[in-house]
């Protein structure tokens, strides 16, 4: 009977651990995720673990749902519940790939968590700097961190010395769409297709 | 010198009548993506073949030029990068005062003066140790948005890249406000010196080498951008016109220059 109370609040433990595993406070949160980040991204990992790794991280701390409808912009009104069903899944399959191909590259990255922004009870925005190197200029990364659920902030967008990564995709995704006069499938094959590549 | 001003200034003119017009032109489609940094497309169909073409001159000469630049020895691609910078810091200072940026104008005369100075021709940076930083680049078409100027028409010019209707009049305003321009181009004062340094063609290798410093501190982002990107074309657009917003906001959050509303509808919990 004790060994199983013991496992049963070992199992808790595990389960809490994989759910809150993250500061609730969003410069805590970042500063946590920077930090598992430059342990995965050490030059004597390879580039199939980091990219394990890196997408378990962004499953756990990016509203990959939010980003997704985000992207699709007005488009997201029009699609069917089948559609929205593809959508996501395809969405999230690109995102991960896209998400963790911009990282692997990066050796040892040196980022500094400097201050927040909160802009209103649903978005904290937090400051970092990644530090220049002898080939790479210095850096200014924010992060928009919603929290809505305050106990469990994630992460919406990641904004590069002032160019927001969300809206970027936002406008390519509406491209594509408009393109193809506003046949929403040739995105879905277009990500197919890049998920493929 | 003068006829060619005038030939440039009909050409971004027409330009801006084009961009207003465009909404009645049955052949080329008006792209508008509901955000607020879409701006419309002109002759899109054009400037995605020019695209092509500057992306195939890239692949073939400007990156292998940028990584050459790289191999160099760091205080090398250091000293030549802010001796650039320090050239351009005129283009700038002329736009501070166009836009009523007297301290930013002041920092950079006290910039320009100590580095071109004690920072030997501007190779070595000490006004920043003296507590004046770079403080960002200005240009003609900054000064323009600045002012309320609308950013216009999008399209792709050739070598130069993406660009504006605004942006191509602020190119040909740039040759007005630029000294070193003026200094490498005044051919008669040139032969009064008698000085074959400040001929034309220096100019050229001094913007030339702007854009190699330029191209060589971002191999990696445009690697990254080209291997993510679903739309190369969409996504260079998109970034060149949140970077122009940017700059002329002098600011670099996008929070401040952007209009939020899009998140605020996305409820995914």
């Amino acid at each position: 009977m004790k060994k199983n109370f013991f496992i049963f609040v070992f199992l808790i433990l595990i389960f809490s651990q994989k759910s809150f595993g993250y500061s609730s406070d969003p410069k805590q949160f970042i500063t946590e995720i920077v930090n598992e980040a430059k342990k995965i991204l050490v030059d004597t990992n390879t580039k199939e673990f980091k990219t394990i790794k890196l997408s378990e991280i962004a499953l756990d701390t990016v509203d990959i749902k939010g980003v997704g409808y985000y992207s699709l912009g007005d488009y997201r009104k029009t699609l069917t519940d089948d559609e929205k069903k593809e959508y996501f899944i395809l969405f999230e399959k690109y995102f991960l790939k896209s998400f963790t191909s911009r990282l692997t590259d990066y050796s040892d990255p040196k980022i500094e968590v400097i201050s927040t922004e909160v802009l209103n009870s649903k978005y904290t925005i937090v400051k970092s700097k990644l530090l220049g190197t002898d080939k790479k200029p210095e850096v200014n990364i924010e992060w928009r961190v919603y929290t809505k659920n305050p106990d469990k902030p994630l992460i919406r967008d990641l904004i590069i010395e002032g160019l927001s990564l969300a809206r970027t995709q936002k406008e390519e995704f509406a491209s594509v769409i408009e393109s193809n006069n506003g046949d929403i499938s040739k995105l879905f094959s277009t990500l197919k297709e890049f998920v493929a590549k | 010198m003068l006829r060619k001003y005038i030939h440039i200034l009909t050409i971004a003119l027409f330009m801006q009548i084009t961009a207003v017009n465009a909404g009645s032109t049955d052949n080329e489609s008006l792209k508008n993506s509901g955000s607020e940094t879409a701006a419309d497309e002109c002759f899109e169909s054009a400037s995605r073949v020019m695209f092509k073409i500057n992306h195939g001159l890239d692949k073939a000469i400007f990156e292998p030029v940028a990584k050459g630049y790289r191999a160099l020895p760091v205080p090398i691609r250091k000293g030549t990068g802010n001796a650039v910078d320090n050239l351009r810091s005129l283009l700038t200072l002329s736009n501070n005062v166009l836009q009523g940026e007297f301290e930013r104008a002041g920092n950079n005369v006290a910039r320009f003066a100590i580095n071109s100075t004690v920072g030997i021709l501007g190779i070595f940076d000490p006004a920043t140790k003296l507590g004046f930083e770079d403080q960002g680049k200005e240009d003609f078409g900054q000064t323009l948005g600045k002012w309320g100027a609308d950013s216009g028409c999008y399209f792709v010019l050739p070598i130069l890249g993406p660009t504006t209707t605004r942006d191509v009049i602020g190119l040909v305003g740039n040759t007005f406000l630029d000294p070193v321009y003026h200094i490498t181009h005044n051919s008669e004062v040139n032969a009064g010196i008698g000085n074959t340094n400040y001929s034309e063609h220096n100019y050229y290798y001094y913007r030339g080498t702007s854009a190699v410093d330029f191209r060589a501190k971002n191999i990696e982002s445009f690697d990254s951008i080209e291997e993510n990107s679903i739309d190369l074309y969409a996504s260079l657009k998109s970034l060149y016109l949140q970077n122009r917003k940017q700059k002329i906001a002098n600011s670099t959050s996008a929070v401040e220059t952007q209009n939020d509303s899009d998140w605020e509808e996305i409820d995914s919990n």
